[in-house]
């Protein structure tokens, strides 16, 4: 993926983020088993999406327990714990390389077949696909 | 995931702030339990036919309200308050109702429901399996098979600590921040309990109960989500998450003890690792280390060392005794022992260990390190002396089993070549 709207001649591919969010109390009451499954049955999809040389970068977040909040200002202020109090967090994302926005809805929603969370489909304005940290 | 999986996860999930909200309503454990239960019943009925509520927890506190207040009228024979389907749908109707339930007491009242389980009077194992029964929603059987006792045994030890905590009368009034901080503490000692029955079993055959462990850690995380900036708490989270990573080296395939030296540190499990990491640097930033955060720090130490040589014992005896200032205890001293060992040689730890002799004559790991350290010291008679003891004090087979280890080593040694 080389992150441009012009990647391998398809004018119109845009780069849509896909991110995943859940009640993070829900998903963390997930015994390994139920977690694996749902892992493992969205590989199938995203695997497709990646031979197909069309997966971007995918991130699992920590807890959002083990978040940091840094709020800019004349005083940047250091918060304990997410942003903001939501009933669901955003637990991950993931980077796909779409030819519109059917295909990216398309593909969240194989994604999250038989699942109780939600995914928000946006479209990517920049993306540098970065250099070091794997 | 199936229709049942996902609504037994969100059940699970949504348990402690409905079950606590509704104790705050009707005031009375019983009938909370009753009307949360009822509830359930009615989302496994509901929720499959018109699509999951946008916040479960809102629609169980609503409908388990109802259905007791609906029965309470119907004894005093009045109407009945309209069923659950109209309140279920996504529309702005729900959200207009969670709003209603005033989402401020949501902290007081999750907080309370696993205070009343910490009744100071309960034997440890009770507030445990109290707090597994309320908050976590195990089943009995669940619980009695997790501390090896039958279930109608641990049915009648969960009433008695039930019927204990209602006559202790559940403390109602929204608490000021001293009594906040108090229960605070006392739910985390409760979390801290529960881990270490699953950690090292009380007794039996089985040494680690993987359950129990997760319990607590769930446990753990909610508390922090409800307390997000208290280092004690994140110290907690990150202690509970840096052992229990370890907990699939810590048993070799016949269920014996693997010590931290010898363990496969290939098998920790790094996701759990990092996360106890990265709330050890959180709660640092706070620089008023607490027990627990200390503790925690103790086992990031291990945890960033690759190899067991590579383990830095001047830190984790550095950090002993920051621990000894904070909670001074022979149990810390004899563990400071051992990192002292480590950095100073056998006989400095042995003098350490010395004063303790009395204090902890009837402790397993007491006499497990003075064995180990009279054996570097080259004592190997005292050594026997000692690990006969531990054996007689070991509380599970694995124990006795680890240090008969020792013992075979010390007979194999003590033999000509």
């Amino acid at each position: 993926m080389n992150g441009g709207r012009t990647s391998k001649g398809r004018e119109n591919a845009v780069l849509y983020a896909i991110l995943c969010y859940h009640d993070e109390a829900e998903v963390g009451a997930w015994p390994k088993a139920k977690d694996d499954a749902v892992i493992a049955k969205r590989r199938l999809v995203t695997d497709k999406l990646a031979a197909n040389g069309k997966l971007g970068p995918v991130a699992r977040l920590m807890p959002t327990t083990a978040a940091t909040t840094v709020r800019s200002g004349r005083e940047p202020v250091v918060i304990d714990g997410p942003f903001a109090e939501t009933k669901e967090q955003l637990l991950g994302f993931y980077v796909v390389d779409c030819a519109a926005l059917e295909e990216a809805i398309e593909t969240a929603r194989q994604m999250g077949r038989e699942e109780s969370g939600m995914f928000e489909v946006r479209p990517i304005r920049y993306f540098a696909p970065g250099s070091g940290a794997t | 995931m199936s229709d049942v999986a996902w609504i037994d996860a969100a059940l699970t999930a949504a348990r402690p702030q409905a079950l606590g909200a509704l104790l705050r309503y009707f005031r009375d454990l019983d009938t909370a339990e009753e009307a949360f239960q009822e509830a359930c019943l009615r989302a496994l009925k509901n929720w499959p036919v018109n699509g999951p509520p946008r916040d479960p927890a809102a629609w169980l506190i609503l409908v388990g309200r109802n259905v007791a207040l609906d029965e309470k009228r119907r004894l005093n024979r009045h109407e009945p308050l309209p069923a659950e389907e109209l309140v279920s749908d996504l529309g702005d109707a729900e959200a207009s109702l969670i709003e209603r339930l005033d989402s401020t007491h949501y902290r007081d009242d999750l907080l309370r429901l696993l205070f009343i389980c910490c009744h100071p009077e309960l034997p440890a194992t009770q507030q445990i399996a109290l707090a597994l029964r309320l908050v976590s929603g195990l089943s009995v059987k669940e619980i009695g098979r997790a501390f090896l006792v039958s279930e109608s045994a641990m049915e009648q030890r969960i009433t008695r600590a039930k019927r204990r905590v209602a006559e202790a009368e559940i403390p109602f009034e929204t608490p000021g921040a001293p009594e906040r901080a108090e229960r605070l503490a006392a739910v985390a000692a409760m979390i801290y309990l529960l881990f270490n029955e699953g950690y090292s079993a009380s007794g039996g055959t089985v040494h680690v109960r993987v359950p129990l462990c997760e319990e607590a850690i769930r446990l753990a995380r909610l508390l922090l989500r409800l307390f997000p900036s208290e280092p004690e708490i994140m110290g907690l989270a990150a202690l509970l998450l840096l052992q229990h990573a370890r907990a699939p080296a810590r048993l070799d395939a016949d269920g014996a003890i693997v010590l931290l030296e010898d363990q496969d540190r290939g098998r920790w499990n790094r996701a759990m690792i990092a996360e106890g990491l990265a709330l050890v640097d959180k709660a640092v930033r706070h620089r008023r280390p607490g027990p627990y955060l200390v503790q925690a720090a103790i086992a990031a130490v291990h945890a960033h060392a690759p190899r067991f040589e590579d383990t830095d014992w001047a830190e984790i005896d550095l950090l002993y005794a920051t621990l000894e200032r904070l909670q001074p205890s022979p149990v810390v001293t004899l563990n400071r022992a051992v990192a002292a060992s480590k950095v100073r040689g056998p006989a400095a730890a042995l003098a350490m260990i010395e004063p303790l002799a009395a204090p902890l004559s009837g402790y397993f790991h007491f006499f497990g390190v003075k064995g180990a350290l009279l054996m570097q010291l080259g004592r190997g008679e005292e050594a026997r002396v000692a690990f006969d003891r531990a054996i007689a004090l070991a509380n599970t087979t694995a124990e006795a089993a680890h240090i008969r280890l020792h013992l075979d080593r010390l007979m194999k040694d003590s033999q000509p070549a």
